[in-house]
């Protein structure tokens, strides 16, 4: 009976080595674009309007800071004529005087590198305690966290101009660019160690980093090459926006009047505060370095705030 | 919730407490007597520096003195200053009408803010919306103070369309510029919190289930859409009365509230360092305190809040 059964053919399929498993993952393709978080991000800021003007405005105020004698000849502080007190404008002083009959232009460009020096050296102390605070308290966690956060509680509960504003009247006598930075500085880290916290308990449950850890790298090491790298991008996001807010605050605390010697520096909040009683009669020189301030700060937040669109896959997805 | 009370305020306590200290500590750590400076250029008689010294208890370390001060304020007593007025007495004569200027300011950031941002939320992409956010940019990025400058020489000096200064007796109608500009900030980060959180509910099931159902526009949007999105907006007015404090003292310089902001900007410009310092301490003391009142208020908002850890 059985020998009757004619014997089928089932044809045996075997692939070609290139159309296997084996083939697929090897068949990587080399002219793929390389894709990653950064990568990604200048993709998306290429295309934006927004991230091109706050770079210009960047860049230009960068380049007056660095060389305002580019830009103007008069000098901002010495031979200011009282003839030329509250002037308006003449040929080669494009913004007229002040009360002191200083060109307005030239204390402008001469005062762009305060602002700036005082905004990066500002971010520079907020980067190194937000990050090494933060970055300890989550990667360990445990007590040195409590410690740390409950610290960072506190220091959090001192609005930072207040606290900038006790410390600058300490100091009457040695005001100067590094004192004013570590007024502001020294009291607003904790958002940043907060955020950077908050994402180092994110990235350390990933696998590569339970792969470094197996793999047997120690736990600073695994911090330094794993942990860190992939938590840091929120910290220039707010780092770029902190930096726009320690200029406002550095010429709100001139304003007050603990800020920077305005005989010594160059300040647009001191020009704003000197310019404050003539504001009926000659408003214009309250308005030029309130523009300066005001542009400047405006164009760090801007890209503040494109960087962290772009860093977002998510804002991406739905933009 | 008796136990989220309870936790919360134990919570407050090492914060309070540190934060007095941090600035007695910065304070302290200056060198220099501070009695030789009420003097100027004169020496002061022995005794009447060892009176001094006696009456402000300069002699005592730091931490005795740091504790008498802190009894003292829960006692109800915040200090004398150095010439001689009691911060109490500068408290009740200043506070209620920084109280006024910024319930004044909280209504205009809440009610312009919230209505922007839910305008801007539901129409996203619109001009309405695209507007209001550059709008908020350029809020944000304009410091109080200039912010000042401009309304006041604009709305107030040029336009005459209110006091340009606030008057004696600070009357409520004098009060609504100074508390404009004070809004102006938090009215910008009110409206952007609130469009990115009318975005993220309005597509929310729930949302969609009261579309779904039928029920009308006038019910969906106040009730499912702006109930829920009001929470964050909530959280972060603790945040918002932080900008608040700062704020006050620039505004109610430049416009002349006879506020606490007023007293302490004057106090920076006499150079009055232990004025200075006691109303910041005063200051800070409210800010934990207002804190505190806002995490209670959101636990009872919040239920989820109240049981996480």
């Amino acid at each position: 009976m059985s020998s009757k059964t004619p014997v089928r053919h089932v044809p045996h399929f075997v692939a070609k080595v290139d159309e296997g498993g084996l083939g697929a993952i090897d068949a990587v393709r080399v002219r793929e674009r390389k894709s990653n978080l950064w990568l990604d991000a200048w993709r998306d800021l290429r295309g934006r309007w927004m991230f091109w003007i706050s770079a210009a405005i960047i860049l230009l105020v960068v380049v007056v800071a660095l060389f305002p004698g580019l830009f103007t000849h008069e000098p901002p502080n010495d031979g200011c004529l009282l003839a030329n007190s509250n002037g308006g404008p003449e040929p080669g002083h494009p913004l007229g005087y002040t009360k002191q009959g200083c060109d307005v232009f030239s204390r402008i460009m001469h005062g762009t590198s305060t602002s700036l020096s005082v905004g990066l050296i500002v971010s520079l102390i907020v980067v190194v305690f937000g990050v090494v605070l933060g970055a300890f308290a989550g990667f360990f966690g445990g007590w040195i966290d409590s410690l740390l956060m409950r610290f960072g509680d506190i220091v959090f509960a001192i609005p930072y101009i207040l606290a900038a504003v006790v410390i600058m009247s300490m100091f009457v006598h040695d005001r100067n660019i590094l004192v004013i930075s570590a007024a502001i500085g020294l009291f607003s880290w904790p958002a940043t160690a907060r955020i950077l916290r908050s994402e180092v308990l994110r990235v350390k449950q990933s696998d590569y980093v339970m792969a470094s850890t197996a793999l047997g790298l120690s736990k600073v090491r695994t911090m330094f090459t794993h942990v860190l790298p992939n938590s840091i991008a929120p910290v220039i996001v707010v780092t770029t926006v902190g930096l726009a807010a320690a200029i406002s605050a550095e010429a709100t605390l001139s304003f007050l009047g603990v800020g920077l010697p305005n005989n010594i520096y160059m300040s647009w909040g001191n020009d704003i505060s000197a310019a404050q009683s003539d504001l009926r009669t000659n408003p214009t020189t309250l308005i030029y370095p309130s523009i300066a301030l005001s542009l400047t700060v405006l164009a760090f937040i801007m890209m503040g705030e494109t960087v962290r669109d772009a860093l977002d896959p998510r804002a991406r997805a739905t933009r | 919730m008796i136990w989220y009370i309870v936790r919360r305020i134990l919570q407050t306590i090492p914060v309070f407490i540190g934060a007095t200290l941090l600035i007695y500590a910065m304070v302290f750590a200056v060198p220099g007597d501070p009695l030789l400076a009420l003097f100027g250029d004169k020496t002061p008689s022995p005794g009447l520096l060892a009176q001094l010294r006696d009456y402000y208890n300069l002699d005592e370390p730091f931490y005795v003195q740091y504790f008498t001060y802190l009894g003292n304020v829960f006692q109800g007593d915040l200090g004398t200053t150095f010439s001689g007025q009691s911060v109490n007495e500068i408290l009740v004569r200043t506070f209620p009408n920084t109280l006024r200027l910024a319930l004044l300011a909280i209504v205009i950031q809440l009610v312009f803010g919230v209505s922007f941002g839910l305008i801007a939320g539901l129409r996203k992409g619109s001009i309405f919306d695209h507007a209001s956010l550059l709008i908020s940019l350029v809020l944000i990025s304009l410091p109080v103070f200039v912010l000042a400058f401009i309304a006041q020489f604009v709305l107030g000096i040029e336009l005459g369309l209110f006091r340009p200064t606030v008057g004696r007796g600070a009357p409520w109608a004098d009060l609504v510029l100074p508390a404009i500009v004070l809004a102006a900030l938090n009215f910008a980060y009110v409206l952007r919190l609130t469009r990115s959180s009318v975005l993220e509910t309005r597509n929310q099931d729930f949302v969609r289930m009261a579309w779904g159902k039928g029920l009308p526009t006038r019910r969906v949007i106040p009730v499912h859409i702006l109930r829920n999105s009001l929470i964050p907006v909530t959280t972060n007015l603790a945040a918002d009365f932080g900008i608040l404090i700062v704020g006050a003292t620039v505004t109610e310089g430049i416009f002349n509230v006879p506020g606490v902001g007023r007293e302490l900007f004057h106090a920076i410009n006499r150079h009055d360092n232990p004025e200075v310092v006691s109303i910041v301490t005063v200051l800070v003391i409210i800010y934990v305190l207002v804190n505190l009142g806002i995490d209670l208020l959101y636990g009872l908002l919040d239920p989820r809040i109240r049981y996480v850890k």
